[in-house]
């Protein structure tokens, strides 16, 4: 197991280095001056080499890569050039909207597909299953930022129970905060509970087809029990994998519900950063999220061997 | 007692089973016999009423005189199990692979309720250590993977008996192992059924197990019982045409009058072929598996050479170099004097060609049999009377020239190995690799193939390198036999010599270990 883990940790090390090396090439190297694209067309010559020399651009590559690297290792992500803030405060700042999103949204995913998927592959070819499987093709099929305006007709216009949008951000509490990413969270999370109760419910009947079941049913087990004994954890492999996926998905594609209930959160930041040609803010966001992604992949990768004993295979 | 009534099943309609009646005393077994489809599987699956959604089941199962079939299925659950214990035939998809040995057993005992979780492991491995798992060797936090076939077939075994049932019920049970390990599991399973006074259902569809396991045997057609007797008596009278043609059909030894050359076809010598490991640590030293160890032979023209061994023991690996499909490290292969090699020339590899096992797998269910028995050519290029001498090879294998426009599904097992053959044949080779082509097939099938084999090999003088791991098979229809394990040939010289007078202590012991049919 330990060894497992070991070589998972390697290949996170490798793949971090090789995706800030890209992000760092396609930002700094490829052709164009990233000053004179930060300032436009109409930006003098003195402007665009003072802020070269802001940016740090003057030295040469590997001098510059290195001291990008050394500066995000240290917590120092640069300046932002329409914020005149650090990068750092500003992405702390959203972090804290969006990794509560992202993570309340997958909880109430996961909670939500797999009794649901669980449900369908038990009652499969039935009534249920149908129903089941077409509910979740809606799902999938309706765009969640109309599921998030439905949800603020619902519950913060016709039944008040939820704030229509905003964040009065945690200092005041954790109940208001909650409160506020309650919707997003729903709004988020219907369409991923649709994919995920797919997965879990096509997973499971996998499952149910092997000699394994048939055994637990010769031993004496209800189907039921079998179900839960035996299939639940043969199927999780699967269901791990778009949960991983799901989560990087969430942390930094919630911009369309972010800007629909008017969240401060990553998604929104990196689209200003484009938009107003930030491009130390860009750079910094992204390598952020690579950096999640592939933490969550590699968490993914312990839970796997934890569900399979193959995966460790110690002895 | 177990007792089985006019029990009669029909699935979505069609009848699977026609007033099947058995009865096994306690310390019995019965040996219930047929081929593929002939319904043995489904009396099992009727006894535990572990049907598919669907059947209809009439008549009486009767266990100790209390009628099962009446059970509502919460009921059952408690009789599966506890009062009847099943054992399959792949005991390496038969267990859960993420729970331990332990669990998986205990399991039994606690939904059963029968023991606490702490007894019910102390039970485990009593039941474990009497199945041959001791537990200094095999603890209970194995899992599946650890083992081998043969180990986990035990863990299924103690889990099928850790409550003592009145029933075993053992499905094909070694069908999937080695000759070695089947003797053993054959002993095991001759003990328990003594020692636990359980009643046994045996189903195999070898008769000669079935002769070596059974106090009874039953034999099964078309869903229906066409003989019922004790073991010695029905084999000596064989009443039913049907047993008689079964019985022929597993002796069965085709006419073979082979006109053999001195001239090699090929050579192989001294092969040897490592396999790397998993390095041990990040920088340690890569350790190797050596697959073929020094293998030399010589097969000649018009010959039937036999390749006998168990699993493991290097065949498949010198099969794949053989075809030229992986390099060697060390030694040579030739074909009629060229070096055989992955690099080969497409002429070559014309020359030589194979038949594999499985008749389901072999081909692409998307592709019409014309397609199929054409690959061949993309060695030679396409022939002008392509079409002709597709239609040529079907009928040499003993189809039909129209079957060329089918799909594979369209045709049975035995039909499907055909098609294999007619593919092989197109190429118009001179040696043909039978990797293990009959084993999948029905005894009368089997037989046919056979026949067939032997009549191709006598039109066209074909020779053959026979693979398989059925040494009555190999008997019948090999000239020279050559018995490998650990990767080397331990014994090679003429069929009947090795097989009346084996030298080699492992010829020896594989000849003890296989079944044998008594003579009738």
């Amino acid at each position: 197991m330990v060894r497992y883990a070991a070589t998972r940790l390697i290949s996170l090390g490798l793949s971090l280095m090789a995706a800030s090396l890209v992000i760092f090439a396609v930002v700094e190297v490829i052709p164009g001056d990233p000053a004179a694209f930060m300032l436009g067309m109409n930006a003098s010559e003195e402007t665009v080499a003072a802020l070269r020399d802001e940016l740090g651009l003057t030295g040469s590559l590997p001098a510059r890569y290195l001291g990008w690297v050394t500066g995000m290792l240290g917590g120092d992500f640069g300046t932002s050039y329409t914020y005149r803030v650090p990068v750092s405060e500003l992405i702390a700042a959203r972090l804290w909207v969006s990794l509560p999103l992202a993570l309340y949204a997958l909880a109430l995913s996961t909670l939500l597909a797999l009794p649901i998927g669980m449900l369908a592959a038990a009652r499969r070819g039935r009534a249920t299953d149908y129903g089941i499987m077409g509910l979740t093709q809606l799902g999938i099929a309706v765009p969640n930022f109309w599921f998030a305006m439905l949800l603020v007709v619902l519950f913060a216009i016709t039944w008040p129970i939820f704030p229509a949008g905003g964040f009065p951000g945690w200092e005041n509490g954790a109940w208001p905060a909650l409160k506020a990413l309650t919707l997003p969270a729903v709004a988020l999370a219907l369409p991923q509970a649709s994919i995920l109760a797919r997965v879990m419910r096509s997973a499971l009947i996998e499952t149910l087809g092997q000699d394994y079941i048939r055994t637990a049913r010769a031993k004496g087990l209800t189907e039921g029990q079998a179900i839960r004994n035996h299939g639940m954890r043969n199927a999780m492999i699967p269901v791990l994998t778009i949960v991983g996926l799901q989560f990087s998905f969430l942390l930094a594609g919630a911009i369309i519900i972010e800007k629909v209930f008017f969240l401060p959160g990553l998604g929104l930041l990196i689209f200003q950063g484009i938009t107003q040609r930030d491009l130390v803010v860009v750079e910094s966001v992204v390598m952020l999220l690579v950096f999640a992604v592939i933490l969550v992949t590699f968490l993914v990768d312990l839970a796997y061997a934890l569900v399979d004993p193959r995966l460790r295979h110690t002895r | 007692m177990i007792a089985l009534e006019n029990i009669s099943l029909l699935l979505s309609g069609i009848p699977v089973l026609r007033d099947v009646s058995l009865r096994i005393p306690p310390g019995q077994t019965l040996g219930l016999v047929g081929e593929s489809g002939s319904g043995k599987s489904m009396t099992a699956l009727s006894v535990m009423r572990l049907l598919p959604d669907g059947a209809k089941l009439s008549g009486r199962v009767l266990l100790e005189g209390r009628p099962l079939t009446d059970l509502t299925e919460r009921k059952m659950c408690a009789v599966r199990g506890g009062q009847i214990g099943m054992i399959f035939q792949e005991p390496m998809t038969a267990l859960n692979p993420v729970q331990t040995i332990g669990d998986q057993v205990a399991e039994t005992l606690l939904v059963h309720g029968a023991a606490r979780r702490s007894e019910a492991r102390e039970i485990a491995k009593e039941r474990l250590a009497r199945v041959g798992l001791a537990p200094e060797r095999f603890p209970l936090d194995r899992y599946p993977h650890e083992l081998s076939g043969g180990q986990r077939q035990r863990v299924c075994i103690a889990l099928a008996i850790a409550l003592r049932p009145k029933l075993l019920i053992a499905d094909e049970p070694t069908t999937a192992l080695d000759v070695t390990t089947q003797a053993q599991i054959l002993e095991l399973l001759r003990e328990l059924v003594r020692e636990e006074g359980m009643s046994c259902l045996f189903i195999t569809h070898d008769l000669a197990v079935v002769a070596e396991m059974a106090d009874e045997i039953a034999v099964m057609k078309a869903g229906a019982v066409v003989e019922q007797g004790p073991t010695g008596a029905l084999l000596r009278e064989m009443r039913h045409p049907y047993t008689r043609a079964l019985f022929d059909a597993s002796r069965h030894c085709p006419d073979r009058a082979p006109i053999v050359q001195d001239a090699p076809l090929l050579e192989v010598e001294n092969a040897l072929r490592d396999y790397p490991l998993k390095r041990q640590g990040l920088f340690g030293r890569r350790e190797y598996f050596r697959a073929v160890d020094g293998v030399s032979f010589e097969l000649r023209r018009g010959e039937s050479l036999g390749l006998v061994g168990e699993s493991g023991c290097g065949k498949s690996t010198l099969t794949r170099a053989i075809l030229g499909l992986e390099p060697l490290q060390r030694g040579a292969i030739r074909l009629d004097g060229e070096a055989v090699s992955p690099a080969m020339p497409a002429d070559l590899r014309r020359r030589m060609q194979v038949v594999f096992q499985d008749p389901y797998g072999s081909f692409n269910p998307r592709h019409k049999v014309s397609k199929l028995l054409a690959e061949p050519f993309h060695l030679t290029g396409r022939p002008a009377d392509m079409e002709a001498r597709v239609a040529e090879a079907l009928e040499n294998v003993g189809l039909q020239a129209t079957d060329a426009d089918k799909f594979p599904h369209e045709f049975s097992g035995g039909q499907r190995q055909r098609i294999a053959i007619a593919r092989a044949l197109i190429a118009r080779p001179e040696l043909i690799v039978l990797d293990e082509a009959v084993s999948a097939l029905d005894v009368s099938v089997r037989a046919q193939v056979l026949d067939l084999l032997a009549d191709l090999q006598a039109r066209f003088g074909l020779s053959y390198l026979f693979i398989a791991h059925d040494l009555s098979v190999v008997r019948s229809v090999t000239d020279r036999v050559l018995v490998m394990r650990g990767g080397q040939i331990v014994e090679a010289g003429e069929t009947e010599a090795v097989f009346t007078a084996p030298a080699a202590v492992y010829t020896r012991e594989l000849l003890a270990a296989a079944p044998v049919l008594p003579t009738a």
